[in-house]
């Protein structure tokens, strides 16, 4: 039709006053494009340092947000700048508070309520209701992540003036007795992050340990872009705040040694993997050829690639039997109910990927519809103006108001949107940390069939030792005075049987001790997990309904002062 | 939801005892015919009145989408000066072609655009009109194919002309040229308004359709989460998986709400703002119209002023033989004689647009304010029912959830 001719070379005209448009009615923070991603990071970047912790709380939340803190209710006044943002006094908008969304609906359950849309990750709150705090109700182990910084690699750099790392000021305050201090900060680089959690995946076998952000291979020139190491920063504070958040772990040396240890790590790095193969290869011949028990301290770690080559090998082995052979283990995973426990780890991994992903849809799409209904608004704005200034007739000027109203309507539909979808994203966003969380809890199990394996192959040892004994005693008895080599063999072959049986029993000994932190965890998890999931759910569902409320109410008030144009039919 | 307008002529109470004239009419039923590639739609058109013109009081004809067609362009043709009511897109994609909504939007389309006609003054005296509405389904179809070959013989005219005028009409908003265009200042203030008006609007409306998506996708995206949190409930057996069950059940609910917003919202408030940019368009094809006529009228009177002028020289340099000259002198005025009767022919049609305009604007902005307030007062209708849904449902949850708290702690 004869208008699309005009219509394209008239948008690029009309797009260019959009930002003008834009600036006219909303202040910077409701400016239209702050994508998902911005609200995350801004959500991790909101100062905590202004939210004093109270006696109650075992631990400070992830995203410890003003908003969020029930004993400062002053708090609520002063909301976060990327959230519920005080606009200027504009004769179009009400400043919206947050109180509002979460009091007005529900008179008499304040606190509660406002406990309710609490960070996920705050385990336990001072009401009495969620209480999950035990014994430790005055610790407190608070740390923070930040500072980048870049240094050189001073020495051993092939290239002059190449190898360049970041490193973070990890700042820790806490008033917890093993920790000789209360306030101390050290510098490290994620290296020593990666040997951090290493170490304690060693030490802490059969725990659900927070897995670690991910070393992902990147160039230096990514690793100088401020988003990449902003993200990184992010994610470090995140984990080493789970770890202090764990029961065992935050009273472990690893960790201590991790904050407060000023200078170099002292914590053993790991090797890496060409070393060890040339361990290995070393210790092979040995080994094949003469009979090397694996000795008993080394049984209380899973068998390393390279290293334990020949252990390596023994316990393939034995899996293979067990999976494909005619006889039954010697030792088998005989706890019926750790075995249905896992099956439902397994189920509800798969189920909180899921909803994981669909609740990123979702958010998604409560943004775009906060977007579009902005777009819409200013649209409107752009057309009132417009109509007003060229107003020659009465029907003119009436429907310029309407447009006005609408507009404004739409443009504060878009706010609450927009609010609406921070709140769910910090609500939802359990999903996601549960997720993560599976990985721990994963590597617990495999920690216990791995011990499992190593006793299984000891046992089979045993008997082979076992048989081979009896055949060189039958064998030898047969010789009136004894062969004297078969004599030295079956010397050599006791001892063996006696190094192998000490090995089984310490093996035995950390199988069990697995399994005991596997039930003890598993019991934790279970509980936090119906906790924060409760809250979770509690927390999106009023953020919800209030926040619904308010729209409901915005398009109420349009919908009255058009109510003139309502048709009799239908 | 059908509009049904009760018309009155001019008068301006509503339906009332037969003593008043009344033209009412309605289209429904779409029905789907013919197969294949010349599948299409047909649709019911019922007219009550009690007009002395008309056959009856009742008559029901089949129409479809070119009928319609062929009543705006003799309508067009007719009543220059007129703004036309738009009807409904002509074209659509191929697949979307025979979709309940699109036929659904035609039909509501071209119901209004009916009754917008049989309301207007002067329109509902047309011919054409009644022919529309009375004629059996052959008579319809022969009229139906005449009048496209008529068309076809002056399309290329009538584009050309159309696009001509429209060259000028922006060069002149432009401030380009000065050609043969009427020197109004406030007639430049209106094609002014018209054309930025357009574009306007046209904005509102995109953003309208991108709205209906994003009920849509926000619908879908509910949908899928209510599923997966039923599964999450699943693999919990306690409070907790209950918990997660009824939320996915409650989302699932209220996703079936935001979907038939969305439906409700593509009807009553996306398809109005299109509405708004067709009706601009037809005022643009006015302009034309007008800019058109009044090129007529200049040139027939430039062309009179020329001759007449070649007609004193005439006079004053007349040959000796009186009789030659007289002869000449005849022959030359004969022409003037009948371009005289034909420029006012074209100042008439061209006073006429200009008077039609004057009137067409004035009901046209009552028009367009009235269709838009209807539109919003849907809009917001609309919106705070989908809200209080919203509320409604997930407050509805908050008893259980709050039993749960109690239960693990």
């Amino acid at each position: 039709m004869m208008g699309s001719e005009n219509q394209s070379f008239q948008e690029a005209h009309l797009y260019a006053s959009k930002e003008d448009m834009e600036n006219l009615v909303l202040d910077d923070s409701l400016n239209g494009n702050k994508s998902y991603s911005n609200y995350r990071s801004a959500l991790s970047s909101i100062s905590d340092s202004h939210h004093p912790l109270s006696a109650p709380v075992v631990v400070t939340s992830v995203d410890s947000d003003p908003l969020l803190a029930p004993p400062s209710y002053r708090d609520f006044q002063n909301p976060g700048p990327a959230i519920a943002s005080a606009a200027p006094d504009n004769s179009y908008l009400d400043p919206p508070s947050y109180a509002d969304v979460i009091f007005s609906p529900f008179d008499g359950n304040n606190f509660n309520d406002a406990n309710g849309v609490d960070s996920p990750s705050k385990r336990s709150d001072n009401s009495g209701s969620f209480s999950r705090s035990s014994s430790s109700n005055s610790e407190y182990i608070k740390i923070t992540v930040s500072n980048p910084q870049k240094e050189q690699e001073t020495s051993n750099s092939l290239v002059p003036g190449g190898n360049t790392y970041v490193t973070y000021l990890i700042s820790t305050r806490t008033n917890l007795p093993d920790f000789g201090g209360s306030e101390f900060s050290v510098r490290r680089r994620f290296r020593d992050v990666v040997t951090l959690s290493d170490r304690l995946a060693e030490s802490y076998r059969g725990f659900f340990v927070p897995p670690r952000p991910d070393k992902s291979v990147v160039e230096s020139q990514v690793m100088q872009k401020q988003e990449f190491v902003e993200q990184r920063r992010v994610a470090l504070e995140k984990y080493l705040r789970r770890l202090a958040e764990h029961p065992v772990i935050k009273k472990s040396d690893e960790l201590k040694v991790f904050l407060q240890v000023q200078g170099k790590l002292p914590l053993p790095t790991t090797t890496d993997v060409a070393s060890r193969m040339l361990d290995g290869a070393v210790k092979l011949p040995k080994q094949l050829f003469t009979e090397s028990a694996v000795a008993p301290h080394e049984v209380v770690q899973p068998a390393k690639g390279g290293r334990d080559l020949l252990r390596l090998f023994k316990e393939l082995k034995q899996s293979m039997a067990n999976d494909w052979g005619a006889s039954k283990p010697p030792l088998v995973e005989e706890d019926k109910e750790f075995m249905e426990k896992k099956e439902k780890m397994h189920d509800l991994e798969q189920q909180l990927s899921l909803a994981s992903q669909q609740a990123e849809s979702l958010v998604k799409a409560q943004q775009d519809m906060g977007e579009t209904l902005g777009e819409l608004g200013l649209a409107f704005i752009k057309l009132t103006k417009f109509e007003t200034e060229e107003a020659v007739s009465n029907a003119q000027k009436v429907r310029a108001a309407d447009m006005k109203g609408l507009a404004t309507a739409a443009v504060k539909a878009s706010r609450f949107y927009r609010e609406l979808n921070a709140q769910t994203v910090k609500h939802l966003d359990t999903l996601h940390e549960y997720l993560g969380l599976m990985l721990a809890v994963n590597s617990a199990f495999s920690d216990r069939s791995s011990a499992l394996l190593t006793v299984q192959t000891l046992l089979s040892e045993l008997e082979s030792l076992q048989s081979r004994t009896e055949k060189l005693e039958v064998a030898s008895s047969k010789i009136f005075g004894g062969d004297r080599s078969r004599i030295r063999k079956l010397e050599e072959l006791k001892e063996t049987i006696r190094v192998t049986e000490d090995a089984k029993h310490v093996a035995i000994r950390e199988y069990e001790r697995i399994k005991e932190n596997n039930k003890c965890e598993l019991e934790r998890f279970d509980k936090e997990r119906d906790s924060d999931f409760l809250n979770m759910l509690k927390g999106f569902v009023l953020n919800q309904v209030g926040y619904a409320e308010k729209i409901a109410n915005v398009w109420a008030k349009v919908a009255e002062d058009t109510s003139g144009y309502a048709r009799e039919s239908c | 939801m059908e509009q049904q307008r009760s018309v009155s002529g001019s008068s301006q109470s509503p339906r009332s005892p037969s003593s008043q004239p009344f033209l009412s009419v309605s289209v429904t039923d779409p029905v789907k015919l013919g197969n294949g590639v010349q599948a299409y739609i047909s649709y019911r058109v019922i007219t009550k009145t009690n007009l002395p013109e008309y056959q009856g009081p009742e008559k029901i004809v089949i129409r479809r989408y070119s009928d319609f067609v062929w009543l705006r362009d003799r309508l067009f043709e007719k009543y220059k000066g007129v703004f036309i009511p738009p009807l409904p897109e002509k074209s659509a994609v191929e697949k979307f072609r025979f979709s309940a909504e699109f036929i659904e939007l035609r039909r509501q389309g071209l119901d209004i655009f009916i009754n917008r006609i049989a309301s207007h003054n002067e329109l509902q005296q047309s011919d054409d009109l009644r022919t529309f509405l009375q004629a059996d389904e052959e008579t319809m179809e022969r009229l139906r194919s005449q009048d496209t070959g008529i068309f076809k013989k002056r399309p290329a005219d009538f584009l050309q002309i159309i696009k001509d005028v429209q060259t000028k009409m922006s060069d002149v908003v432009l401030g380009k040229e000065k050609p043969v265009e009427e020197s109004n200042a406030e007639y430049e203030k209106l094609k002014h308004y018209i054309f930025e008006l357009e574009n306007h609007v046209a904005e509102a409306q995109k953003h309208a359709y991108r709205l209906v998506k994003r009920h849509r996708e926000y619908g879908q995206s509910l949908s899928e989460l209510g599923k997966s949190f039923k599964l999450l409930g699943a693999c919990e057996s306690n409070d907790v998986g209950k918990a997660f069950c009824d939320l996915g059940a409650k989302s699932e609910a209220i996703s079936i709400k935001l979907q038939k917003e969305a439906q409700h919202l593509l009807m009553n408030f996306e398809e109005p703002l299109k509405d708004y940019v067709r009706a601009v368009q037809s005022i643009k094809a006015t302009i034309a119209e007008r800019a058109n006529a009044f090129k007529q009228h200049c040139e027939l009177a430039e062309t009179i002023r020329l001759k007449e002028i070649a007609l004193d020289k005439l006079m004053l340099t007349r040959s000796e033989r009186v009789g030659e000259a007289e002869h000449e002198y005849k022959e030359a005025s004969q022409p003037i004689l009948s371009l005289k009767a034909a420029s006012e022919e074209a100042t008439t049609r061209y006073e006429t647009i200009v008077r039609r305009m004057n009137e067409e604007m004035v009901r046209f902005q009552d028009e367009k304010t009235n269709d838009i307030g209807i539109a919003f007062h849907e809009f917001a209708k609309g919106q705070a029912r989908l809200a209080n849904a919203f509320a409604d449902a997930w407050r509805s949850l908050l008893p259980k959830l709050d039993a749960c708290s109690l239960d693990t702690s």
